[in-house]
């Protein structure tokens, strides 16, 4: 089996270890990093993806390939030239103003990373500036925000306005999500995308980047 | 041949865990507390709980318990209290294997009751469900079941409560969003109860109270418990461990937690106030790893939740648990059979304040239709552990003696005499009928029934007692709160 796929195979499996070793060969074998990247690690996240959305693994299994995945980037990353692109994209990601639940935002946040994206974690009770702020700083791509309060919603509309006020609406993306909130919500406030579970949050911040 | 008439059952009841494996639970969530500590994001709190002896380490804003700390809380912890009407009648004794229903409670939707779609709540909506609440037999309290959208969301915790005060007599199951909240709460039960040593005296809400798992308190949900602690507000401790995500997969291990998580719970309010009430609570899930969501309606949720009830009742606190409700979406089978058989576990296990009537989707939307239905599971599970008792059964010849003689017993004076009591007879939503009545009656479905049964229980509803003096005291605090918040008025009621 060539090199590339066995990463991505070892990548499935959540194998940790053998990834490390897979990687060494391949450089070794002077394959370039970005494709040992696209056709290994990320080939294989894909297919986890796809397997947890048929139910044929659970999110353990998610887990362990998202961390194996992280590992992966870590080895990768110093390899890099200055001007490639190293991650798929940034991401300012956190639970919003006056709300304290972070389960569901910290398990997005583990799936983007683990798909390859650079997540800039916020944490919980986020003010709308603090989102902007960081996006800007940081040259993010996209805000991720949560929110499982009906009281707390209206603090994502902040970030969307704050945004276009700015003139940054479209260059910045926002993506919601949480239990109260829902596409039609995503619609109303102007936000650019809606994600139900950990899984389809990537694929609908994949979609979006792609888009941009 | 026996003689003794006075033979008497015990309650039937359930029981999953030995005393030594209870000892054994605490004993491990004495370990935790005093070796790992418990995060509580509260500044005073830390302080003050230093102040007692304990350790903390400020720069994570952990606690260590010890022991000592822990059993001086235990023993100022008042082995049961009970609620009080808005008009201070007694409703509730929340101690031994009583049991009481109460709507879930803080749903973010609503099912509507005509399209059976859901839609977040207006105020007529939450009147309507105050209305139902206030008709129906088995349900002895409200909660604040879900939050009016068209207040400011600032106000919308206090504002839920105000509602309820104003249509329903039942005491509340409340909570607060926020740390300002909950000054509005208490002058609005204040107001209901004439002072301050009053509402003391008398019970009107327990509020819910959340540590988050694992083992922290935020600033929000601890400075709620020290407050209700100060009035003498009932407090239940909601801690919510996922059992394989953020607890222990095993339901030991969840136990556990949610013993470590309860008890830190327990001394931050003993401490403030000691004998302050409180519920051994909470809301545990066994979390799944398919679809990443917290099912109520797990049997292994139902488990955990009737095993820390008997902790609970071990360290002589009463208690309660969100277990007589469904994850299912509509009302339908799944909801009819996850909210039964969590009914009927909590009742058979005495968990005194059972929470979920109403209630689907994972906690997050209410159904007035689920309501009148869960009524009737609640009347069957109080029915089930009235238990089976003789009632003028002894000596049996007499009455088999008559029943050969008349042909039959539809008139007896003993069957009149004990025919409501023996039978529990449910509301029309449950269907008896033979087929062809039913059909000719429309072959009307469970939500069909249910939708009629909300129309003709709200047409019954008398107005509440309050005195009007008291309704528009409650209103000027309420709009008080609203102005501050830049509403000029209230939402418009029809009454
Ligand atoms: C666990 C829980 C808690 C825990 C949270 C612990 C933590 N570290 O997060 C604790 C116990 C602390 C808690 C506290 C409270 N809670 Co709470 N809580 C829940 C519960 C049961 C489950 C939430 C959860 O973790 N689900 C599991 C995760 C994996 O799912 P998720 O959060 O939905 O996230 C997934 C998706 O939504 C999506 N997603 C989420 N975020 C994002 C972001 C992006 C960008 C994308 C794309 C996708 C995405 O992907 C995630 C992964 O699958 C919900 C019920 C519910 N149905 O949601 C109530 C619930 C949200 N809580 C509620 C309440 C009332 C409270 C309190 C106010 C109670 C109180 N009085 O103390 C406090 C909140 C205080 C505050 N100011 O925030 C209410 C909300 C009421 C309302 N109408 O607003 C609910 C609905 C329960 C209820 N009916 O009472 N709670």
């Amino acid at each position: 089996m060539d090199l590339l796929k066995q990463i991505a195979m070892a990548l499935q499996c959540g194998d940790s270890d053998g990834i490390g070793e897979l990687l060494q060969q391949a450089l070794d074998n002077k394959l370039a990093p970005k494709e040992i990247l696209d056709r290994g690690l990320i080939a294989g996240m894909n297919v986890v993806g796809d397997r947890y959305k048929k139910h044929e693994i659970f999110l353990p299994e998610v887990l362990l390939a998202a961390k194996a995945m992280h590992m992966g980037m870590e080895k990768l990353k110093p390899l890099f030239l200055k001007d490639e692109v190293v991650a798929r994209g940034r991401i300012v990601i956190g639970t919003v103003q006056g709300d304290i639940h972070d389960i569901g935002k910290n398990l997005v946040a583990i799936m983007l990373s683990g798909a390859g994206f650079e997540v800039i974690d916020l944490g919980k009770d986020v003010p709308p500036k603090k989102f902007i702020e960081t996006a800007i700083e940081h040259n993010a791509k996209v805000i991720g925000m949560s929110a499982l309060l009906t009281t707390t919603m209206p603090i994502m509309k902040k970030v969307v306005e704050g945004l276009k006020e700015k003139g940054l609406d479209g260059k910045i993306r926002t993506v919601i999500g949480g239990a109260p909130v829902s596409n039609e919500f995503a619609a109303q406030i102007g936000a650019d995308g809606y994600g139900y579970d950990s899984v389809q949050a990537v694929d609908c911040i994949r979609k979006l980047i792609s888009l941009s | 041949m026996p003689t003794n008439d006075n033979l008497v059952n015990p309650r039937p009841f359930l029981r999953f865990l030995s005393d030594a494996m209870i000892e054994r639970i605490i004993t491990e969530a004495r370990d935790i507390l005093s070796k790992l500590g418990i995060e509580i994001h509260n500044q005073d709190i830390l302080a003050n709980l230093q102040g007692h002896g304990a350790k903390v380490d400020k720069s994570e804003n952990r606690v260590f318990l010890t022991d000592a700390i822990i059993d001086a809380a235990l023993k100022t912890t008042p082995g049961s209290f009970k609620l009080y009407d808005v008009l201070g009648n007694e409703t509730h004794d929340l101690s031994g294997y009583n049991v009481y229903f109460t709507p879930g409670s803080a749903a973010l939707n609503l099912l509507d009751g005509k399209t059976q779609q859901i839609r977040k709540p207006v105020t007529a909506d939450y009147v309507n469900y105050a209305k139902l609440v206030s008709v129906l037999q088995n349900i002895e309290s409200q909660s604040t079941a879900f939050i009016p959208c068209d207040v400011h969301e600032l106000i919308s915790d206090s504002y839920r409560l105000y509602l309820s005060l104003l249509y329903c007599e039942k005491p509340v199951v409340t909570g607060a969003f926020t740390i300002e909240a909950f000054n509005v709460m208490r002058d609005l039960q204040i107001a209901v109860r004439g002072s301050a040593e009053e509402l003391a005296d008398k019970p009107l809400t327990i509020f819910s109270c959340c540590p988050t798992s694992p083992l922290k308190w935020s600033d929000v949900t601890s400075q709620n418990v020290v407050d209700c602690a100060r009035c003498s507000i009932p407090v239940e401790f909601i801690s919510m461990p996922l059992s394989g995500f953020m607890a222990p997969v095993t339901l030991v291990g969840t136990l556990v937690q949610h013993t470590a998580e309860t008890l830190s719970g327990i001394v931050i309010s003993q401490l403030t106030n000691p004998g302050a009430p409180v519920l051994y609570g909470g809301s545990p899930a066994v979390f799944d790893i398919r679809y990443e969501t917290t099912p109520m309606g797990a049997i292994g949720t139902q488990m955990i939740d009737c095993a820390y009830n008997e902790i609970g009742k071990y360290l002589h606190i009463p208690t309660q648990a969100y277990i007589s409700l469904s994850d299912a979406k509509q009302l339908d089978a799944q909801a009819g059979l996850e909210s039964s058989m969590g009914a009927t576990l909590a009742a058979l296990a005495g968990i005194n304040s059972i929470s979920g009537p109403g209630m689907l989707d994972f906690e997050s939307c209410q159904s007035l239709e689920k309501l009148v239905l869960d009524n009737e599971i609640c009347g069957m599970t109080l029915r089930l552990i009235k238990g089976i008792q003789p009632k003028e059964d002894f000596p049996a010849l007499p009455r088999f003696e008559e029943l050969l003689r008349e042909k039959h017993l539809l008139i007896s004076e003993h069957t009149r005499k004990y025919l409501a009591e023996e039978m529990c007879l449910p509301g029309k939503v449950i269907d008896r009928a033979n087929r062809t009545r039913w059909q000719e009656e429309g072959g009307l479905t469970l939500v069909e029934r249910a939708r009629t049964e909300v129309d003709e229980l709200l047409g019954k509803y008398e107005p509440s007692r309050l005195p009007d003096k008291v309704k528009k005291e409650l209103t000027g605090i309420m709009l008080k709160e609203a102005r501050r918040c830049g509403m000029e008025k209230l939402p418009e009621i029809l009454i």
